[in-house]
């Protein structure tokens, strides 16, 4: 069940989306995310989408590891369409029973509200995918620097992040472990009603947050020995470069950018 | 005695990730019996398949083929009794203090006795016996297990599959990561508690020292089968082919090997320091006796 976590997963892969600038990468899904909000209607946000599927196409990370990271938010996705539908009034009315009425402008808004939320979970995952985690994190940090000027250390805030980053598989593995030895004492966590389901996890979060604690005294005093000190005056081994390719996908995306100004001034607004 | 073994495994096969390309099979087509009151070490190198081959004990995992049979009746005939299972054969894990979790010792100790819903007064008479069987003193029931010594904690989490009473005791490597008079009470402990119940105990370990002392036959576990199944004598017979598998044999065994290479007709299967003393002086006294 813990397995299908999909957050922070890597899919190793030889491609020019893998092979781009973390901070790039980050840069271009937040400005995804700003593009995709700005789409009034169905020609621009068409051209979202097609900018997506090739993201996706070129990335050569497989369309079921995209799927796998839709299926959680599946239902969100179902719940906004649903109420779409029934709570806008607009165009002609399909169907009427009741207090329901259907309309084509509520079906059309939740079409384009679905195909948004779609969107915008498959460039994140992507850029998951094809970013190791501790890249992902420099460039958070790299990004957030600016920061410094209000005594924010962003370097703490990434490194907490790196390490969260860092210990999910352990900790998925050692609730594995901890439950296979509960498990054997006879720990019953499939049956039961509600409250005694939530009581059968205590015998494995104690021991989980023991553990946790364990860990964290261990790697800090081995950050210790290793005159870890935060980020003050602390080099890089890997420096980052942008390359061509950053700018051709930055440019990739200023002209949708464009595109989809334009096609929102040149058709009628859906919503 | 009884004659049907009380475990049983028939052509057990398990396999990791099946049905992807990263398929890994842990067992392979593994076939044992273990006898009622018996004391088996299971050796083998890392990642043989020991491990996984305990978890189909109590059914905490399922074999991709092949059955395990308690007692004569396969373990998975009736899902609803898998709990049952659980109670009967006591797996403890590697490193089983982490397990720990209740406020105190006693009612850690109780929580397998808990789950089997067995009354109240039963479970503290189990928890004081689980408590005398480790070796610990009434004064430890009401600690709270995380204050304890690695050791201690460890001795508490043995205790709490004790407290189950099963038939079929498992540990693996219960010595892990002790020091050398820890390891030795830890083995002692095990011996006098199956002394005293006649209870059937798997010991898995790396160290083939420890079980040569203790064990009435040997599993060696090799590249997810089983290699050797026999009685402590016999498996050593096989000393050679155990250091190509990468094991660490006895330091004795080992001594009798190189007297082997060295041209002397010795027995290989010999791993105290008083089976070799015994040989080598009964050989030399003979010598002696031929030469006058």
């Amino acid at each position: 069940m813990l397995s299908d976590i999909t957050i922070g997963q890597y899919y190793k892969a030889q491609s020019v989306v893998h092979r781009m600038d973390a901070r790039m990468k980050l840069i271009l899904t937040v400005l995804f995310i700003v593009i995709i909000f700005l789409c009034k209607n169905f020609f621009s946000l068409a051209v979202m989408f097609a900018l997506t599927a090739v993201s996706i196409l070129v990335s050569r990370v497989p369309f079921r590891m995209f799927f796998k990271s839709l299926k959680p938010i599946i239902p969100i996705i179902l719940i906004t369409a649903v109420l779409n539908i029934f709570y806008i009034d607009k165009g002609t009315v399909l169907f009427s029973w009741w207090k329901i009425t259907v309309t084509t402008g509520g079906l059309s808004t939740a079409f384009f509200m679905a195909v948004r939320i779609i969107c915008l979970i498959m460039v994140s995952s992507l850029l998951t995918y094809t970013t190791v985690p501790t890249l992902l994190t420099d460039a958070i940090e790299r990004l957030l620097s600016p920061l410094k000027v209000f005594h924010i250390s962003v370097h703490t805030l990434a490194m907490m992040m790196t390490l969260a980053l860092r210990f999910i598989p352990t900790l998925i593995e050692e609730v594995d472990r901890i439950t296979n030895a509960q498990k054997a004492r006879g720990a019953d966590f499939e049956s039961g009603k509600f409250i005694d389901r939530v009581k059968a996890m205590v015998p494995v979060l104690i021991p989980l947050f023991v553990s946790a604690f364990r860990r964290a005294y261990e790697l800090s005093f081995a950050m210790t020995c290793r005159c870890y000190h935060g980020g003050e005056g602390r080099t890089r081994m890997k420096q980052m470069k942008l390359s061509a390719v950053d700018f051709v996908a930055l440019a990739i995306f200023l002209v949708a950018l464009a595109g989809v100004i334009v096609l929102n001034y040149f058709f009628t607004a859906l919503i | 005695m009884n004659d049907t073994p009380i475990l049983r495994t028939e052509n057990l096969t398990y396999i990791y990730q099946k049905g992807t390309s990263s398929e890994v099979a842990a067992l392979q087509d593994v076939s044992v019996e273990i006898r009622q009151g018996e004391l088996v070490g299971v050796i083998g190198h890392t990642g043989s398949g020991k491990s996984t081959l305990i978890e189909h004990f109590n059914a905490l995992k399922k074999g991709t083929a092949g059955r395990v049979l308690l007692d004569g009746n396969d373990i998975w005939a009736d899902k609803s009794k898998i709990r049952a299972v659980r109670f009967r054969v006591g797996v403890c894990f590697q490193y089983p203090e982490y397990q720990l979790f209740e406020e105190t010792v006693a009612k850690d100790i109780a929580f397998g006795p808990r789950n089997m819903g067995l009354p109240q007064d039963e479970i503290d008479r189990r928890v004081k016996e689980a408590l005398t069987n480790v070796g610990l003193s009434e004064d430890y029931a009401e600690k709270s297990p995380f204050d304890l010594s690695g050791g201690e904690k460890r001795r508490v989490a043995i205790a709490g599959i004790m407290a189950m009473e099963p038939q079929v005791l498992v540990l693996d490597e219960p010595c892990a990561g002790l020091d050398p008079r820890g390891r030795a009470t830890v083995l002692q402990m095990i011996a006098d508690y199956r002394q005293k119940t006649g209870c059937t105990v798997l010991l898995v370990t790396h160290s083939m020292e420890e079980v040569a002392a203790i064990a009435d036959r040997i599993l060696v576990m090799n590249q997810s089968r089983v290699a050797f199944f026999d009685t402590v004598d016999n498996v050593f017979a096989h000393a050679e082919e155990l250091q190509t598998m990468g094991l660490d044999i006895p330091q004795m065994t080992q001594l009798m090997l190189s007297l082997r290479e060295k041209g002397y007709d010795v027995p290989v299967n010999l791993y105290t320091v008083q089976q070799v003393y015994d040989t080598i002086f009964a050989r030399w006294k003979g010598g002696v006796h031929g030469a006058q």
